[in-house]
């Protein structure tokens, strides 16, 4: 269960699943462009990204990953509902995140783990709206955001995958999530970017 | 998924014993952000589920003030975002200027900062003595604070920054006396300042303004409530007014939308169709 193969267990649950989140902070921008390379416009689920950024700067993350995408690529908007075949980063300085009817709400709370966005904020959210109809992703990173994220998505039946803490470029952030319990998978990037290829393979 | 359903019901009951008890009207605020702070109250008020808070709150009127401290978002800074105020000073104020009095809305003021902000820029234009700066919030104790104008002295520094950012044209220090328990900010800014207890949610219009701010606000309410929101502004702003939102705030999804047009589209600044 905990290795590279992604067999049986995906395929029961893969033509359920109805969103993807992802979280990185500390080297997420080379392991998000590498997981997210062949990903086409007929990507079957919507994609929900949270990385850490300074606050203060404005993020040009949606703009510098749509010139290397196929997928479309956007910044969540407040109120927006979210589409399949579209990957969207949380803005720079506002939490993300899901409402019950499948929409996007920003929030100008207190940061957690100093981070705003949070990457807790998304998952917990989006496990509370999606249930087991929800796949995690946790990357690379230098602070522990994200990992009782992880923990609420396995919880509430939801698929959760955890980057190989010896592949990530910083492994603090897999290593909490994984200290707090284990994931369905730990893979390395490779294996990441696999298996959401294979996820829009599955598809009934 | 039991319990998960159990809380959707408690979280219902208890934003309508709110609603029933003291006519505070959260039933359309966003739910995933309610939820959280109502996870964070439990917490701070040692209850175990939703519904013993509700209980709390049912006999205990001064628990329900506190809650409500949970539930309102008082995180504000002065200037925040400062190319907002240098796009208002640069491009709506010599507009108001034509107006022989201005009326500006400040709605969900919380804690009083853009308040602060915005009557040191009017005076810095010369409008201030001409303008009267409506400010509002559902939270009492928010309006308390801002009436008083005394902030951290930890905040000053950034607020510095942004006020420089945002166009300032004197020094900072100029505006407050720094006590030991804060910086104190000169009287002479809210003389002409109104401070009011107002909810979007339950209250009508009480002004015709030539300016609305409100922001970082409505990300806080579903579409429904927005659009009554929006049509407060609407109904309130005089032909051609002004209406500033927050950054990542947008008419887009609104049935306001063709009502107002972008002034600033960058600042999410409109102007009154």
């Amino acid at each position: 269960m905990n290795t590279g193969t992604l067999d049986s267990l995906l395929l029961s649950r893969a033509s359920a699943l109805e969103a993807v989140v992802i979280g990185a902070s500390a080297g997420g921008v080379q392991a998000l462009l590498q997981i997210f390379a062949g990903l086409g416009a007929d990507y079957r689920l919507p994609i929900v990204t949270v990385l850490h950024l300074p606050d203060d700067r404005r993020s040009q993350l949606a703009e510098v990953f749509q010139q290397r995408l196929g997928v479309r690529v956007k910044e969540a908007d407040d109120k927006e509902s979210l589409q399949g075949g579209t990957l969207y980063f949380a803005a720079s300085g506002y939490h993300l995140l899901i409402e019950n009817d499948r929409s996007f709400s920003l929030s100008r709370e207190e940061p957690l783990h100093f981070s705003r966005p949070s990457i807790d904020v998304l998952f917990e959210s989006a496990a509370d709206v999606y249930g087991p109809a929800l796949m995690g992703v946790l990357l690379t990173g230098a602070n522990e955001d994200g990992a009782q994220g992880i923990a609420t998505i396995k919880q509430l039946g939801g698929l959760t995958v955890v980057q190989d803490p010896a592949d990530a470029q910083v492994p603090t952030m897999p290593e909490a999530a994984l200290a707090l319990g284990p994931a369905d998978f730990v893979l390395p990037i490779p294996g990441i970017q696999a298996l959401l290829a294979e996820l829009n393979k599955s598809q009934c | 998924m039991a319990p998960d359903r159990d809380i959707e019901i408690e979280l219902r009951l208890l934003i309508e014993a709110i609603y029933l008890k003291y006519n505070y009207d959260f039933r359309d605020y966003s739910g995933a952000s309610f939820k959280r702070r109502v996870r964070h109250a439990l917490q701070q008020f040692n209850c175990n589920t939703i519904t013993a808070l509700q209980e709390r709150i049912m006999h205990e009127p001064s628990a329900f003030m506190q809650l409500l401290q949970y539930l309102t978002i008082p995180v504000s800074e002065m200037f925040r975002d400062p190319s907002y105020y240098l796009a208002l000073r640069q491009q709506v104020v010599p507009l108001l200027k034509t107006y022989p009095s201005v009326k500006v809305w400040v709605a969900g003021c919380s804690t009083g900062e853009e308040v602060y902000s915005l009557a040191i820029l009017l005076k810095e234009e010369g409008l201030l003595e001409r303008s009267i700066i409506y400010a509002t919030d559902i939270n009492p104790r928010s309006l308390e604070k801002a009436e008083r104008g005394i902030f951290s002295l930890e905040n000053i520094r950034t607020y510095t920054e942004n006020y420089q950012k945002a166009g300032g044209q004197r020094a900072f220090s100029d505006y407050y006396t720094a006590a030991y328990e804060g910086a104190l900010f000169d009287k002479s800014l809210r003389e002409n300042v109104t401070f009011a207890d107002h909810s979007l949610a339950t209250d009508s219009v009480f002004s015709e303004t030539q300016l609305v701010s409100c922001r970082n606000v409505l990300i806080y309410f579903n579409k429904a409530l927005q659009d009554r929101a929006f049509g407060l502004f609407h109904e309130s702003l005089c032909h051609r007014g002004f209406l500033g939102l927050g950054s990542k705030e947008s008419l887009d999804f609104s049935s306001y939308a063709k009502r107002f047009e972008p002034l600033v589209k960058s600042e999410r600044i409109f102007r009154k169709a």
